[in-house]
């Protein structure tokens, strides 16, 4: 399981437009660099993340080795429905990760 | 005894070296201009790999804007913003945006795919640059139309390449 961090208000009126910022810990290795015995650490980074807010997607990354080392991403979504948001995502491994936070809507 | 006349026979080829050290001195302003047009037109030619995103599609400059420092200290994490300019509706949204590194050895840093739910289409990381070097950003929209931006970065430490 790979550790994340969320910022994201937890309520919000109705038809806000509001921050999402997710940064996910993982070392997004380049493929490049080597161990101290001279080995190529093969290139590993978190490849895909998808968002869906109350079952639907609302933003989907495609990352490569271009990405900085703990990936972070900051982007919007228009506050509907109370629900949640679901963040998912997996890297060239085929390690996956999830975290999810609710979105509390008023008006 | 004659004594050698300085001023005669050398002074024009001394006035010529002077006009052309001039010459050389002014070229590169003049052709500036040039060179930048040259950029605006042909981001297919810097990144390769753009006319798989675009599919041979026209890109137009504008709409997007690609905020990256002028100068990265440290090439491991640059941090960037992309904004494009849009209603964010359900009949014109942005579909998707291609970031595009002109000297990574991968030239495809990432593509975000957004939707009218969106809201605002504006997106911000972080990115690995290694070296000095163009990014280029190019927002697909809902119409088909692309739209580009294109940031020039100077790098200090350089990622990737090195062992670090």
């Amino acid at each position: 399981m790979m550790l994340s961090r969320i910022q994201m208000p937890q309520s919000a009126k109705r038809g806000d437009v509001i921050e999402i910022r997710i940064a996910i810990q993982h070392p997004m290795e380049t493929g490049y660099r080597h161990d101290e015995l001279g080995r190529a650490i093969p290139a590993n980074v978190v490849n895909r993340m998808l968002v869906r807010y109350g079952g639907d997607e609302i933003f989907r990354a495609e990352m490569g080795t271009g990405i900085a080392a703990n990936p972070y991403l900051a982007f919007f979504t228009i506050a509907q429905a109370s629900g949640e948001v679901e963040f998912s995502w997996v890297d060239d491994t085929g390690e996956t990760g999830f975290a999810k936070q609710t979105l509390t809507v008023e008006g | 005894m004659r004594t050698p006349r300085l001023a005669d026979p050398d002074a024009p080829a001394r006035r010529g070296f002077f006009a052309r050290a001039a010459a050389l001195l002014v070229a590169p302003w003049c052709f500036a201009p040039f060179a930048r047009a040259q950029d605006a037109t042909s981001i297919e030619t810097i990144v390769p790999a753009i006319r798989d995103f675009t599919k041979g599609a026209q890109v137009r400059k504008g709409k997007v804007k690609l905020d990256l420092p002028r100068l990265a200290d440290n090439g491991n994490s640059v941090a960037l913003k992309i904004s494009v300019q849009s209603p964010m509706s359900q009949a014109d949204f942005v579909r998707s945006v291609g970031l595009f590194s002109e000297k990574n050895p991968r030239p495809v840093i990432a593509r975000f795919y957004f939707g009218p739910r969106a809201g605002k289409a504006e997106i911000a990381s972080r990115i690995r640059l290694a070296g000095t070097q163009r990014v280029i950003a190019v927002a697909e929209l809902s119409d088909g139309s692309f739209w580009s931006d294109t940031a020039t970065v100077d790098v200090t430490l350089s990622a990737c390449l090195d062992a670090s």
